[in-house]
């Protein structure tokens, strides 16, 4: 395979960004690993979980949230079952598919990305056309598809945004998910998965009407539905770990990462999602947005190159207030409303809040 | 320190309420063939051991003080309860079984006298029983002793002390493998090493804290210790003790019986009686409160339950469940579930699947990742709800007796689930299933509550309930008997008590309960109650807020067949002092009281035409006189008008009389608008139907001066704002008709008649009526 170097990638996949972590797994894991997995299942969960091992090696935490979804999800694709990864937007499916792939086979670049476009040559095979007119059907003008690619060699695939493929398209699926096998008629053979394939799809929960699974098709996957982070701690935490990891892979200047103003962003973001505030005395109005973590992780790290390139060098209430007021107004209408009334009533008498509020009355007019 | 003869004595260590736990002391009782048991509980109920082969569990033990049934204790018992197992197994094999625990004899009388300070760590039973203390056991260890069972668990790596004991104790039986279920291999009793375990930790947690809690757990074990010797004294084989396990060390290492006397000596004593009564699930699960309760009664009983192979039974229960509400669910569900749940109980290091694993592959294979549904079948099955059943030896309360006779007789059994019931009031059965519901209501047991609006069904012979027999009711139950000793005696004593000192309103509606609840003796106690009471109250308005119901309860207690005819007296007679009273209390009444006034009225009159005849004559009279009474507000004249016209006592003509005189230049502008209110109250369909009516309204509108307008404005704005819009509208298009050419006359009047276009018409109707062609 070929791979860029690490460090000039933008964005590194997750098996070489841990590629350290992942060696220092390997070593310590003794227990039995599944056909064709590089780690067991104890491993993997704890790969995705964090911890320390016993030779010292600190396992960074990939995913922040119930240790029941990591298991689930890991315990469904040790029965060589699929798995659908569900959930709102932000909710780190793709974060949690391309590191389980990563930790099973160090291998997510697999692939299928899901869109309104994609074709069943995507999940089957294509021809390479030149070589098919001037050959004819042969092993070498075949184009297979990632999940062709994974069958033969035992990996997981990965299936990104399932309900955006069309459902015709996504019926291609069944066979490979039942029979495991891909029957190729033109040249009279199949490719039959080995020990070690498996589908991590993933779907998002508010585009469940765009193409709804096929019962047929549900029925192959074990679902595991990704909640919003369950506290404010939990959020505030993943929040700060993202920011710091995007800054280091984006070469920020170093800002000190203020605890508070990320803590800030938090609250903001999970009393609009949740419609209470943090205290559960008042009630205020839902934008139409999903307001997710990631979207709480971009506005933190705009708002720390706003303060690196142009302001004073420290995250300040005016950095994020741009980023916030793009996050929540989706509709410049009703959802402008909802968030002057949400400044006016919540933020506007909040302790320590003043600067906030006046930088967010700024970005809002 | 004496070690006692662990060959003799085998004390068993257990978890309250864990299915392994029974299932291990199953298998040593059948090992050991004891000839005495003893179990963890109050010695009181030592009569009741017997009775065990005859009850269906979820059962406890109740132990009250006769004087005050309020002050109670239980002791609940599943089917998957090491006690229970122990009970059953005596009851079995006619091996005698005795409880060892401190009597509640001193409980009950140590919360008596503890109760004031409110220190005392057993929870004050509150007056309905609600907050009743569960279990003696799970005070004091809870509080003052830092729980063994965690201390345990932390060092074995567990953070849930439950899964603990599931894996360590529990999960053996539950071993996929271990095919023959309740037999583990031979030798494997698990009852030494707990005990070992548990002077681990007892010697760890180091010397007992001073301290009421403290010093209750110490005088516990003194008894358990006490109860032991004289056993061992009085019996030649075997025994077996059946405890919590933390108690296990305290019995097997005796200190001089001198000493437990000394710890036992002088403590408070009161009376206290024992029963068994049904439970329920709901009440085991922790989720109810009861500190040493289960989250998963269902789930336990499953496991105890269930021949073999419980996992997959349960799953394929899930399973079955959801297609009954018509979730798609295969076989192949079914079995990727169960893959899943053994394929997590693997990845988390677990011997067995537990109930934890079989949530998880439930929500993500047979659910679809739905998490309500998963929600909600989790509850479902998890609590598995169920109610305990009593036999009929059991001690009851003489009240309890009497329920449950009538309960076969009537052919409604107490279930836990609520239920709709709806009761049929022509029936005899239904009549009698009714009155037996509210009787228990009068004694504050709520077994059926009326559903829907009562009000409306009262006229009617279809008598909606919503019935649940939760399991403090018999402890209500048990209360109540102070008052008989039987239902009907009891419900009848209780309201000759509330009668005596409850006002008239009250009285009327005690008196309205009396009559469904078909307390004939009790009904002539709270009439002369009444009578008196009506004599005595100089305000009127008591007399008519009290009258409607008793007036409703003498109409429709036709429907129950029972005699209304003393009721009729007493309404009348209320009705007679009303209709007296009625005018002076009208004068110079505010604008609040005239409100409430004109309400009250309306009230007394739908109470007077149920009474009808007579009464509702005279009644008519008494408001003629209020309607002509210039000291009465306006408000309540103008609603007397409106009622005497309605009920056609007034004239069209008269009544445009009342109405201009009451709009003339004489009257103030505002008591004119207060006029209107109560006149229009209600509806003011009337002035749609009757122009001449609004008519006169519109010319006394239009004829106010600027100041006199703005003052009645709100007035009138207030009562036209009350009429439904498609109302206001018509009014309008009314108002605006009589605005128009011609005049009020004319939108009276008739069209002007085409002669020569209505001919033809003419003559063929003169032909069918035959006529004659000379005619017309």
């Amino acid at each position: 395979m070929t791979l860029p170097p690490p460090a000039a990638a933008l964005r590194p996949h997750a098996e070489q960004s841990f590629a350290e972590e992942l060696a220092a797994l390997e070593r310590a894991d003794s227990r039995t690993r599944p056909p064709g997995w590089r780690l067991s299942p104890w491993a993997v969960t704890r790969y995705i979980l964090g911890g320390t091992l016993e030779d010292g090696t600190e396992i960074t935490p990939k995913y922040i949230g119930a240790r029941r979804v990591v298991e689930v999800a890991v315990a469904t694709l040790a029965t060589d079952r699929a798995l659908l990864l569900l959930g709102v937007p932000g909710t780190a499916k793709t974060w949690l598919s391309e590191h389980l792939a990563a930790a099973i086979a160090g291998d997510s670049t697999l692939l299928v990305q899901g869109t309104a476009g994609t074709a069943e040559e995507a999940i089957r095979y294509g021809w390479n056309y030149a070589r098919l007119l001037a050959e004819g059907p042969s092993e070498a003008a075949l184009v297979p598809s990632p999940i062709m690619t994974a069958m033969s060699e035992g990996r997981p695939a990965r299936v990104e945004e399932l309900t955006r493929i069309p459902s015709d398209v996504q019926d291609a699926l069944i066979t490979v998910l039942s029979e495991k096998t891909l029957p190729v008629p033109e040249l009279g053979t199949e490719v039959q998965a080995k020990r070690g394939f498996n589908v991590i799809a993933t779907a998002n929960d508010r585009d469940r009407g765009v193409n709804d699974l096929s019962s047929a098709l549900r029925r192959r996957f074990n679902t595991v539905v990704l909640p919003v982070p369950a506290t404010v701690e939990d959020e505030i935490d993943i929040v700060t770990r993202r920011v710091a990891d995007l800054g280091r892979s984006l070469e920020l200047p170093e800002v000190p990462t203020s605890l508070a103003e990320i803590r800030r962003v938090v609250t903001v973001f999970r009393e609009l999602r949740e419609g209470a505030t943090a205290d559960g005395r008042a009630k205020v109005k839902s934008p139409s947005g999903t307001l997710s973590t990631a979207e709480a992780i971009s506005v933190v790290t705009s708002g720390i190159a706003l303060a690196a390139h142009f302001g004073d060098g420290t995250l300040r209430p005016a950095d994020v207030a741009a980023g916030i007021h793009g996050a929540v107004v989706q509709d410049p209408v009703s959802d402008g409303v909802v968030w002057r009334e949400y400044l006016e009533t919540v933020a506007r008498d909040r302790d320590g809040w003043d600067d906030f509020y006046r930088a967010c009355r700024e970005v809002s007019g | 320190m004496a070690r006692v003869d662990t060959g003799r004595v085998h004390v068993l260590g257990v978890r309250h309420h864990g299915p392994g736990s029974a299932r291990s002391v199953l298998a040593e009782l059948e090992r050991v063939g004891p000839e005495l048991v003893l179990i963890e509980g109050p010695p009181e109920a030592d009569e009741l051991v017997g009775l065990a082969g005859e009850l269906t569990p979820p059962v406890s033990l109740l132990a009250y003080v006769p004087d005050s049934p309020s002050r109670a204790a239980f002791w609940p018992f599943a089917a998957f309860s090491p006690e229970w197992a122990a009970l059953r197994y005596a009851a079995e094999h006619g091996v005698e079984a005795r409880f060892c625990d401190l009597p509640a004899a001193h409980t009950l009388a140590a919360q008596e006298a503890d109760a004031p300070e409110g220190a005392d760590p057993e929870p004050a039973p509150g007056g309905g029983g609600e907050a009743a203390p569960e279990d003696p056991e799970a005070a004091g260890a809870g509080r003052a002793i830092a729980d063994p069972l965690g201390v345990l668990a932390e060092a074995a790596g567990y953070d849930d002390p439950e899964r603990w004991w599931e894996d360590v104790v529990e999960g053996r039986a539950a071993v996929p493998g271990a095919s023959s279920p309740g037999a583990p291999p031979a030798g494997a009793s698990p009852f030494p090493a707990i005990a070992e375990a548990m002077a681990a930790v007892r010697a760890e947690s180091g010397p007992a804290p001073a301290g009421p809690a403290a010093l209750r757990e110490a005088r516990r074990e003194a008894h358990m210790r006490q109860v032991l010797r004289r056993a061992m004294r009085s019996v030649g084989g075997p025994i077996a003790v059946v405890c919590g396990a933390w108690h296990v060390p305290a019995l097997l290492e005796h200190p001089r019986a001198a000493e437990d006397t000394a710890l036992l000596r002088g403590l408070p004593k009161t009376k206290v009686a024992a029963t068994w009564i049904p439970w329920t699930h709901g009440r085991l699960a922790a989720a109810s409160g009861y500190r040493a309760g289960v989250r998963s009664p269902g789930w336990y009983h499953h496991l105890f339950t269930a021949p073999d192979r419980p996992v997959v039974r349960w799953l394929a229960e899930a399973g079955r469940r959801l297609r009954e509400k018509d979730q798609p669910v295969s076989s192949a569900h079914v079995i990727e579930a169960v893959r899943l749940a053994e394929a997590l109980a693997a990845l988390r290091g677990r011997p067995a699947v537990g109930l934890e694993e079989a949530a998880d592959a439930t929500e993500s294979v047979l659910c679809e990742g739905a998490p309500a549904r998963a929600h909600l079948l989790h509850r479902e099955m998890v609590v598995g709800e169920r109610l305990g059943a009593v036999s009929e030896r059991t001690p009851l309360v003489p009240l309890q007796r009497d329920l449950a006779a009538q309960q076969r007789r009537l052919r409604l059994k107490p279930q836990a689930e609520p239920r709709e019931v709806d009761l049929d009031l022509r029936e005899d059965s239904g009549r009698r299933r009714s009155a037996l519901l509210h009787r228990l209501r009068l004694l504050g047991i709520d077994w059926g509550t009326p559903r829907g609006d009562s009000v409306r069904a009262r006229g009617t012979f279809r008598e909606p309930w919503l019935l649940a027999w939760q399991p403090e009711l018999e402890l209500r139950l048990i209360e109540a008997g102070v008052w008989g000793t039987t239902v009907e005696a009891a419900a009848a004593a209780r309201v000759r008590a509330l009668a005596a000192d409850a006002d008239l309103p009250q009285l009327t509606e005690l008196a309205e309960r009396c009559l469904h609840a078909d307390l004939g003796g009790a009904i002539g106690d709270v009439l002369s109650a009444l009578t008196a009471r009506a004599a005595e109250d100089t305000d009127i308005e008591h007399l008519m807020t009290a009258l409607p119901p008793l007036a409703r309860s003498a109409r429709y207690g036709d429907v129950r067949n029972s005699d209304s005819a003393a009721l009729r007296t007493v309404a009348a007679q209320l009705l007679a002092r009303i209709r007296a009273g009625l005018v002076p209390a009208v004068s110079g009444l505010g604008d609040d009281a005239a409100a409430a006034m004109a309400a009250a009225i309306d009230g007394v009159h739908g109470a007077a035409v149920l009474l009808g005849g007579g009464d509702e004559d005279a009644w008519l009279a008494a408001l003629e006189a209020v309607a002509l009474r210039e000291s009465a507000p306006g408000r309540v004249c103008g609603r007397a008008d409106r009622i005497l016209h309605d009920s056609g006592r007034l004239a069209d003509s008269a009544l445009a009389d009342r109405l201009s005189r009451a709009a003339s230049r004489g009257t103030a502008p505002t008591r004119t608008a207060h006029w209107i209110e109560g006149f229009l109250s209600g509806s003011g369909l009337l002035l749609v139907h009757d122009t001449a009516l609004l008519g006169v309204i519109d010319r006394w509108l239009g004829g106010l001066a600027g100041d006199a307008f703005t003052q009645v404005l709100p007035l009138l704005r207030r009562t036209f704002g009350a009429f439904a819009a498609p109302e206001r509208r018509a009014i309008g298009d009314s108002a605006r008709a009589l605005g128009g050419p011609g005049g009020p006359g004319a939108a009276a009047g008739a069209e002007p008649v085409d002669a020569r276009r209505a001919a033809p018409a003419v003559a063929t109707a003169a032909a069918l009526l035959g006529l004659g062609a000379g005619g017309g």
